[in-house]
């Protein structure tokens, strides 16, 4: 498994506070029982019409395209706990995600897939925003190791990252099977303990 | 940091080790899974040769893609059909038990769960469905997982967590007559906001909730996490011991007491301490209906819809959303917009009792000529109950339909969706905006008393009016 460390890019951005999973992915693309196609469909109701023509969201505008950094505000990812909304903005090109807040579920299933999800203050990312709207080919690097963002080479500001999120990124153990499997013996020792594991 | 809580006393019991990331490995009693989260996971497992780890701990059922109308198989979707051909072979190559048609114990995965007798005091519970907190109510720690991390508890039987935080939320005092416990869920996460729950399990007590039955607790977990909280929870009491007693999982009888003394062990101390505490008056809530696009932005039924001057300026963009959305005005009454579809049913209100209140209002009532209403029990077990009662001649009667047990309209991911613009009544967790399936179809959350109310007059209406 790879450490994550840095990610650099463009950043799209997305407004909107409460931004739940099903915005970010409508149900009836759960249906299909494995992700690959998922990079088709982030947003998709409010990127395209009736017909399937782009109605001007910031994933569709030109300026925006090949972002790997993705800019939002407060509680990104509410709602329901589907994997496919961080999968299709994985497949979409979405190496990391920087926002006021997230919601618990999201973040989780985004670390799980190596994607790191970063806070800042509610007037950083006001001009986060602005700056990527305005300089779409602004390039911005997230730097895991010292918490900093930079752009155009000159660091931007600082962000916060939950610590062990952080290290599961930075030391490459962000897919946790391994760490967890590891300890089959301890976990079967738990198990033991609990009385109704084995039926009181 | 709290101390002495369920929380504290659940979580130490199934810690396993600290993880180098500093991350808790958290055994996990019990895992459910359902058609629509699971088959990658699967797939991901087959793929590292690995197997389900601890498979007389898992439980699966079907219950979002299901249609309603009729369980015949194949499907006519295509894509459900896969789907359910997909969970079949998997609990069958790894030997999970399976509640599926035939068993008579198949539904929405958060009610097969607690009726069953498979949800107990001092459990962690799992599951990919973020409705998982709705477990809490037996005095549990029940995680909504993805699927990557559905593939980590299949694999393991365990998850890489991080502690949460701990607030209590007292409701003390009485309700008034016609304000049920979805309106205490409503209300709280009006009163907290949807971001409200960020890094918290919420412990629900006060003598509103010592008086609940097990199914109204059910109903104010299950939107924990619509307040923002991944877990929510009431300690266990009298009251769930005797519900648990006797279900087909339930510990023998002449275990009951030692197995009653461990669950009890499990409740927050006296002197128990939380990172925050809130309390309010249960006689201070109406029936409550939601009016936008987040589970927070609701009024009590006979209120005026607010003005968007009375929010903070970085709400303001999605409050003018929602009234652009709902096609609602500021200032205005909710009571009497009037409504398309009428939906009773889902994790949140899809059990015997909820079905039991919606039926009092249908009871010799007609539903309106507008309106297109149906029921839908939460699992084949409910609709057996409410059938033997003779719920479903009251509902047909009145002109609602009654269907089989599943998610239905909550999350269409089946053949029950919005049309158009259309405006739904819905006793369901979720007003987002194209939840119903249609991406202009409009939601307004209220309790099942409220949704037959709102079928019979066409419009919002309130419930103790329309008793009157």
């Amino acid at each position: 498994m790879s450490k994550i460390n840095q990610i650099e890019g463009k950043a799209v951005p997305v407004e909107g506070n409460d931004i739940d999973t099903d915005r970010i992915i409508p149900a009836r693309y759960l249906k299909e029982i494995t992700f690959t196609n998922m990079g088709k469909y982030p947003f998709y109701d409010e990127r395209f019409d009736a017909e399937g023509k782009p109605k001007g969201h910031p994933f569709d505008l030109p300026q925006f395209a090949g972002s790997h950094i993705l800019f939002v505000n407060q509680n990104f990812g509410c709602g329901s706990s589907r994997e496919h909304a961080p999968q299709s903005l994985m497949r979409w090109g979405i190496r990391a995600i920087v926002g006021e807040s997230f919601a618990e579920i999201f973040a989780g299933n985004c670390t799980m897939l190596g994607i790191p999800t970063v806070t800042v203050g509610r007037a950083d990312m006001e001009k986060l925003q602005a700056l990527a709207k305005q300089k779409p080919e602004t390039q911005f690097l997230l730097d895991l190791d010292k918490k900093a963002l930079y752009s155009e080479g000159k660091e931007h500001l600082k962000f916060e990252i939950h610590e062990s999120k952080r290290n599961a990124l930075v030391n490459g153990t962000w897919d946790s099977t391994g760490l967890l499997l590891a300890n089959a013996g301890k976990t079967a020792d738990v198990a033991k303990k609990l009385p109704y594991v084995a039926g009181f | 940091m709290a101390k002495g809580t369920l929380y504290n006393k659940v979580w130490d019991a199934h810690v396993v080790d600290k993880l180098p990331t500093g991350q808790y490995q958290l055994f996990i009693g019990l895992h459910l899974i359902h058609e629509v989260t699971s088959p990658q996971a699967f797939d991901m497992i087959k793929e590292k040769g690995l197997k389900v780890a601890y498979p007389q701990r898992t439980f699966a059922t079907v219950d979002h893609i299901v249609p309603t109308q009729s369980q015949a198989r194949p499907f006519q979707d295509n894509e459900a059909e896969q789907m359910m051909g997909a969970i079949e072979k998997n609990v069958r190559e790894f030997g999970v038990s399976f509640f599926d048609f035939k068993s008579g114990n198949q539904g929405i995965v958060h009610i097969i769960g607690p009726e069953n007798g498979l949800t107990q005091p001092g459990m962690t519970i799992a599951c990919g469905d973020s409705h998982t907190s709705t477990h809490g109510a037996f005095g549990t720690l029940a995680f909504g997982i993805g699927t990557t991390q559905v593939r980590d508890v299949l694999a393991t039987q365990c998850l890489a967590m991080d502690a949460l935080k701990v607030r209590r939320v007292n409701v003390n005092g009485r309700l008034k007559p016609g304000v049920t416990a979805k309106d205490v869920t409503l209300y709280i996460i009006q009163k907290l906001g949807v971001k409200g729950g960020i890094g918290y399990a919420y412990e629900y007590g006060g003598s509103v909730f010592d008086n609940f039955t097990m199914e109204e607790r059910m109903t104010v977990c299950n939107m924990a996490i619509e307040g923002g909280a991944r877990v929510g929870y009431v300690n266990p009491d009298q009251t769930t011991f005797d519900y648990l007693k006797g279900r087909k999982f339930s510990p023998a009888a002449d275990k009951w007491d030692k197995v009653v003394a461990y669950w009890k062990s499990f409740a927050s101390d006296k002197d128990a301490v939380f990172d925050d505490v809130v309390d309010f008056n249960g006689g201070d809530i109406e029936p409550i209906v939601t009016w936008g696009i987040t589970p927070d932005q609701s009024v009590g039924v006979n209120d005026k819809l607010p003005e968007v001057s009375k929010f903070s300026a970085d709400e303001v963009k999605t409050v003018e959303l929602a009234y652009k959305h709902m096609d609602l005005k500021p200032g205005a009454p909710i009571k009497g917009t009037p409504i398309n579809v009428a939906f009773i049913g889902s994790c949140t209100n899809g059990r015997l009792s909820d079905l039991r209140e919606a039926a009092k209002v249908a009871k010799g009532r007609k539903v309106s000529k507008t309106v297109r209403a149906f029921v839908v029990p939460g699992s084949q077990q409910v609709k057996a109950a409410a059938e033997k009662e003779g719920l479903d001649k009251i509902f047909t009667e009145a002109g609602f339909e009654w269907r089989e047990a599943g998610c239905s309209m909550c999350l269409a991911m089946n053949p029950d969706k919005l049309k158009g613009r259309e405006l739904s009544a819905s006793s369901s967790n979720r007003n987002f905006i194209g939840r119903q399936g249609s991406k202009d179809g409009r939601t307004i959350l209220m309790s099942p008393a409220m949704v037959a109310a709102a079928a019979i007059e066409g419009k919002i209406a309130d419930v103790r009016e329309v008793l009157k």
